[in-house]
C-alpha cells in the first residue's frame, strides 16, 4: 500500500514567555511534541483509518493539527512531514491553503463551534466548493445539496437554508463532514469527531465515516481518547503518551497482543460492559503491577449490599417544567423532567443514564433544590423535601451533595483549597472553631487521596482528577447521606477516571453513602450502579436492576442505548 | 496547622506580569508621586499658603524674567505719586486738628506697616491676585484627584451594587434596575449632571455625589453582564449546594471574580472623573470659591488668555495632562496585567 502521508520525527514546541532575570530574556519552550531522543514518526497509508489514541496532554492534536499548520502562532515544529512526496513543513502558506479543504480536510470535536452561526448550512457547505473547485453559486449549492443526502441528513434541500441552530449536535457534525469531504480530499483528519456526542449518535457518525471512507477510497487520521471507538473504526492505531508514540500497530495486534504495558494498562482500566471488577485498575499501578507479575488488580472483598437497608429517598411523580416564551405573552411549559419515581438505600447506587436532554441532570439538581421541582414528592428519610423550609432546609442540605461534571469550573478559582473546603463547614457551623474544621479538611484531603501542601493552593494548580477530588472532598465536609454524581467522572481521561470511580467505591463502603449517579456512559454505570434508572425526553423509560438491565434489557430504547456502546475490537469484524 | 503554604493567587501574578511592563510601572511611578504631592498638600506640607499674594498681579513666571514695567524700576512698589517740590505751607495756626497730629504720631508708631514684598516674578508665574500658579495647581491636584477618585469610587459602588442584585437575581429586581438604568441613560449625560449640580449646589461634597450618581451607568452594565454569566457557573451552584445564601454567594463567590472588571472601570472612571469636574468648575458648577482646583484655574485662565497671561492656563494643563495620561497608562497596564485572556500570545 503506497504511503499518503508520512510523518517523520516530528517535534511541535510551544513558546511560553520569556524568562525572567537574565539581561537578555530568553523564550521559555514548553514541548508538546517529540523529546530530546527524537521526534515521532509514523505513515498513514492510502485507503487506510488511521487512530492517534491517547489521553489528554499526550500530544495527538497537536500532532494532527502540525500536519496543516492550524496550530497557533507561538508553535514551533522541526522534523519532516511528507505528504505525497511534498514536506508540508516547507510549504507555504499560500500552498497549504491551497491544500487545507482541497487534499486535506478537518473535522473538529465541537460541531457547534466550528459552524459559524450566521451563515446557512449551504453557504457554508458551498464555500470550498466555490473557492477550490471554482463552481458557481448554483452549482455549488446543488452540490451542496447531494453532500447532504450523502451524509444522511433527511430533507437536505430544506437543510441548506438551515441556520447550524437549527440542527442537532449529530446534524451538525454530519454537516461538518460534508463540509469537509466537498472537494473529495485524500486525507481527513478527524479529531475526536464524536466525543460530544450521545452514544446513539456516536454509532451513526462512526458508521458514516466507515462508509464514506470505503466508497471514496480516502485515508482517515482519526484521533480518539476511547479505545472503544478506535477498535471500531481504525486500520492501524498509533497510541502516543507525553508527546511520545508508545505503540504503533495493526489494530488487531494492538488491541488482542499489546506490547507496550502503557497500551495494556489503557485496555484495562475501561470499565467494561460485560466486566464483574469490584475495582478498576489504575494505569500506574498497572504498569507497577506488571513489573511483579500482578496484573489482575487487587480485589477488596466486596461489600454485599444490604437489600433491606432504609430508604433515604424516595421521589413520587417528580416534575420539572421550564416556562418558553412563545411570541410576545404566551409562554410553553418544556416538560424536563416528568413523573419520575424511585426509591433509593442507604449505602446504594441508583444510576442514571439517557442521551444529553432526556432531564436526568435536571433531575439530580431538583433533589437538591437547585432547580425547583414543578410538581411531586420527595422524601429524604420520611420528610418532605420540598416543603422544608429556613432551618430545616438548611439542615438537610447537609444530607444530600452534589459533585458536578466539569471540575474546572465547579471550584472557585480565588479561593484556595482550603478555603473551598472550611466555608461548608463554617457555613453550617461544623467543628469548633476555624483550627478544628482546618484538622478535618486535611483529614478529607487526605481521604480523597491529596497530600497537605494541597491546602494552600489554588484549583488551577491541580489536574483535572485533583480537581475532581477536591470537589468530592468539599461535598464531604458535610458529612451527607447522599452524594448525586452529576456525570462526575464524564470530564477526565480513562485512567483518572479509573481513579476517581475507585475513590468512589471505596468511600461508599466505608462511609455507607447513597450514590445518585448520572451518567451517559453504560459502562460505568454498570460499574457503579445497583440500580438503574433509563431515561428518555424527561421520563423513565426502564428501570431495574443494573445487572438485570444490561443482560436482558425490555425497552427497545434500552436496548438501541446498549447496542449503540463501542465495543473496541472484536474478531467477528 | 501551623505555617501552611498559600499559593501565589491571582493577585500576586498580576503583579508579576505588572513587573514586565515598562510603561505600566513608569506610569505607575508618576501616579504614586502625585499621590505623594496629595498626601504633602492635604496635610499641609506644601502649598498650604497658596492663597498669599505672594507676587505682582500676573506675576510671569520666573523663566521669563520680570514684566516690562517692572524691569526698569526693581524697588517696587515704595515709590508712589511724586511729592511737590516746595517745602509745605505751616497750616497749623488754623488747623483744627492740630493738636492731635502728635498723639496720633506715637499712636501711629505703636503700629508697625510690614511692607509685603510682592516678587516681580513666580516659578510658574502669578495671577490676577499675584497667587503662586504653581501653589494652586499642587493645591488644585488635591482636589481635583480628590474628586475624581472618590466619585469613581461612589459611581463603582452603586454599580458593582446594582449590576450584582440585577445580573444575580434577574426577573423583576431585574427589570426594575434596568428601568432605573434606562432612565438614567435616556437624559444626555451633561444634562443630568447640570440637572444634580442645580439641586445640590457647590462644594467639592456636591461635585463627587454628582458624578457619582450620574456616572454609575457604565458599570453597573458591565457588572450585570458579568454576574449574569457566573450566576449559572457549577461552581456558584456548587456554593448553593452547600448552603451558602444569595448574599455570600454575590459576594464571597462571584465578586471576587469579577474584581478585575470593577478595578479597570474604576480606574477609567477616575479619569474621566477628573475632567468631568474641570468642566463643572469651568461652568461655575463645581468647588466652591474659597477652593482651588484645576477647574477653577482654567475658568480664570480664560479671561487671562485674552490679555496675555498664558501661564495658568499651562500649568493647569500641564498638570492634569501628565496624571490623567500616566493614570490611563496605568489602566491599561492593569488590564493587560489582570485579565490574561486579553493580551495576545507573549512573545
Amino acid at each position: 500500500m503506497a504511503t499518503l502521508l508520512r510523518i517523520e520525527d516530528l517535534n511541535v514546541r510551544f513558546r511560553l514567555g520569556r524568562e525572567q532575570g537574565q539581561a537578555k530574556t530568553q523564550p521559555r519552550w514548553g514541548r508538546a511534541v517529540g523529546d530530546d531522543a527524537g521526534g515521532i514518526t509514523f505513515d498513514i497509508p492510502e485507503n487506510t483509518t488511521v487512530a492517534l489514541v491517547g489521553e489528554s496532554g499526550s500530544g495527538k492534536s497537536v500532532t494532527a493539527m502540525s500536519i496543516v499548520n492550524l496550530l497557533p502562532d507561538n508553535a514551533e515544529r522541526s522534523g519532516r512531514i511528507l505528504f505525497d512526496g511534498r514536506d508540508l513543513l516547507q510549504a507555504s502558506t499560500a500552498e497549504l491553503r491551497a491544500l487545507r479543504g482541497r487534499a486535506i480536510a478537518c473535522v473538529f470535536q465541537d460541531p457547534m463551534g466550528s459552524l459559524n452561526p450566521v451563515f446557512t448550512v449551504g453557504a457554508q457547505i458551498a464555500e470550498p466548493l466555490r473557492l477550490h473547485l471554482g463552481l458557481s453559486r448554483r452549482a455549488a449549492l446543488a452540490r451542496a445539496e447531494e453532500l447532504l443526502a450523502e451524509v444522511g441528513l433527511p430533507e437536505p434541500k430544506r437543510r441548506l437554508s438551515a441556520y447550524p441552530h437549527a440542527l442537532s449536535g449529530g446534524q451538525q457534525q454530519r454537516v461538518m463532514i460534508a463540509m469537509a469531504l466537498a472537494c473529495e480530499p485524500r486525507l481527513l483528519i478527524a479529531d475526536e469527531p464524536t466525543t460530544a456526542l450521545d452514544v446513539t449518535v456516536q454509532r451513526q457518525i462512526l458508521e458514516l465515516l466507515a462508509r464514506l471512507k470505503a466508497e471514496r477510497r480516502m485515508s482517515m487520521l482519526f484521533i480518539s481518547h476511547d479505545l472503544g471507538v478506535v477498535g471500531e473504526i481504525a486500520d492501524q492505531v498509533v497510541v502516543m503518551r507525553q508527546g511520545k508514540v508508545r505503540e504503533a500497530g495493526p489494530v488487531a495486534a494492538i488491541f488482542t497482543a499489546p506490547q507496550d504495558a502503557y497500551t495494556r494498562a489503557l485496555l484495562a482500566c475501561r470499565p467494561r460492559l460485560d466486566g464483574t471488577a469490584r475495582r478498576l485498575v489504575v494505569i500506574d499501578e498497572h504498569i507497577a503491577g506488571e513489573a511483579g507479575q500482578a496484573v489482575t488488580a487487587p480485589a477488596s472483598p466486596a461489600v454485599p449490599r444490604d437489600a433491606s437497608a432504609p430508604v433515604l429517598i424516595e421521589a413520587r411523580g417528580l416534575c420539572k417544567s421550564f416556562p418558553i416564551r412563545e411570541g410576545l405573552f404566551r409562554s410553553r411549559a418544556f416538560k424536563a423532567v416528568q413523573d419520575v419515581s424511585f426509591t433509593l438505600r442507604r449505602g446504594h447506587t441508583l444510576g442514571v443514564v439517557g442521551e444529553s436532554g432526556s432531564g436526568k441532570t435536571t433531575m439530580g439538581l431538583t433533589l437538591l433544590r437547585l432547580h425547583e421541582a414543578t410538581a411531586g414528592q420527595v422524601l429524604f428519610d420520611g420528610q418532605d423535601l420540598f416543603a422544608l423550609q429556613g432551618v430545616a432546609r438548611q439542615a438537610l442540605r447537609r444530607r444530600i451533595q452534589i459533585v458536578f461534571q466539569n471540575p474546572y469550573a465547579s471550584l472557585n478559582p480565588r479561593f484556595t483549597i482550603g478555603q473551598t473546603l472550611l466555608e461548608p463547614m463554617q457555613i453550617h457551623a461544623i467543628g469548633t472553631d476555624d483550627r478544628d474544621r482546618a484538622a478535618r479538611a486535611l483529614a478529607l484531603l487526605e481521604r480523597v487521596g491529596l497530600d497537605a501542601t494541597a491546602f494552600g493552593k489554588y484549583p488551577h494548580e491541580f489536574s483535572g482528577g485533583q480537581r475532581q477530588r477536591i470537589a468530592i472532598a468539599r461535598a464531604l465536609t458535610l458529612s451527607p447521606e447522599v452524594l448525586v454524581l452529576d456525570e462526575a467522572v464524564s470530564a477526565l481521561d480513562v485512567s483518572v477516571q479509573a481513579q476517581v470511580l475507585n475513590l468512589l467505591k471505596d468511600l461508599q463502603d466505608q462511609l455507607g453513602l447513597a450514590y445518585v449517579f448520572i451518567s451517559h456512559d453504560l459502562a460505568v454505570v454498570r460499574f457503579m450502579a445497583d440500580e438503574v434508572l433509563v431515561m428518555k425526553d424527561g421520563r423513565v423509560v426502564e428501570r431495574a436492576d443494573a445487572q438485570t438491565l444490561l443482560a436482558a434489557p425490555r425497552e427497545d430504547y434500552t436496548r438501541r442505548l446498549l447496542g449503540a456502546v463501542p465495543r473496541g475490537y472484536t474478531t467477528t469484524q | 496547622m501551623t505555617a501552611m503554604t498559600r499559593s501565589e493567587g491571582v493577585w500576586s501574578l498580576a503583579w508579576q506580569r505588572l513587573q514586565g511592563d515598562r510603561v505600566g510601572l513608569v506610569s505607575m511611578a508618576v501616579v504614586a508621586l502625585f499621590a505623594v504631592l496629595l498626601l504633602a498638600a492635604a496635610s499641609g506640607l506644601v502649598a498650604s499658603n497658596w492663597q498669599a499674594e505672594r507676587g505682582v498681579s500676573y506675576a510671569p513666571p520666573t523663566l521669563l524674567g520680570p514684566a516690562p514695567e517692572f524691569a526698569a524700576m526693581p524697588g517696587m512698589p515704595a515709590s508712589g505719586a511724586a511729592g511737590p517740590a516746595q517745602p509745605l505751607l505751616d497750616l497749623t495756626s488754623v488747623d483744627p486738628l492740630a493738636p492731635r497730629y502728635a498723639e496720633w504720631d506715637t499712636a501711629t508708631k505703636k503700629q508697625s506697616i510690614e511692607t509685603v514684598t510682592q516678587s516681580p516674578t513666580l516659578p510658574f508665574g502669578g495671577d490676577r491676585l499675584g497667587r503662586s500658579v504653581l501653589d494652586k495647581a499642587i493645591k488644585g491636584s488635591q482636589i481635583s484627584i480628590l474628586v475624581g477618585v472618590l466619585a469613581a469610587v461612589v459611581a463603582a459602588v452603586i454599580g458593582t451594587v446594582l449590576g450584582a442584585f440585577g445580573g444575580f437575581f434577574g426577573g423583576r429586581i431585574g427589570d426594575g434596575l434596568e428601568w432605573v438604568y434606562n432612565v438614567f441613560t435616556s437624559i444626555p449625560g451633561i444634562l443630568l449632571i447640570l440637572a444634580f449640580a442645580a439641586v445640590l449646589g457647590r462644594g467639592v461634597t456636591s461635585v463627587v455625589l454628582i458624578l457619582g450618581l450620574t456616572g454609575w451607568t457604565g458599570i453597573y452594565r458591565l457588572v450585570r453582564a458579568e454576574f449574569m454569566k457566573h450566576a449559572g457557573r457549577d461552581y456558584v451552584r456548587a456554593a448553593e449546594a452547600i448552603g451558602a445564601s444569595p448574599l455570600q454567594r454575590m459576594f464571597r463567590h462571584i465578586l471576587p471574580n469579577v474584581s478585575h472588571i470593577v478595578l479597570v472601570q474604576l480606574s477609567i472612571h477616575v479619569v474621566g472623573f477628573i475632567k468631568y469636574e474641570v468642566i463643572l468648575s469651568y461652568l461655575g458648577l463645581g468647588v466652591s470659591v474659597d477652593q482651588v482646583s484645576w477647574g477653577t484655574m482654567l475658568a480664570e485662565a480664560q479671561s487671562e488668555l485674552i490679555l496675555g497671561y498664558w501661564w495658568q492656563l499651562a500649568t493647569a494643563t500641564l498638570f492634569m495632562a501628565v496624571f490623567v495620561t500616566a493614570f490611563s497608562l496605568m489602566t491599561d497596564a492593569l488590564r493587560d496585567a489582570l485579565d490574561p485572556k486579553l493580551r495576545g500570545l507573549e512573545d
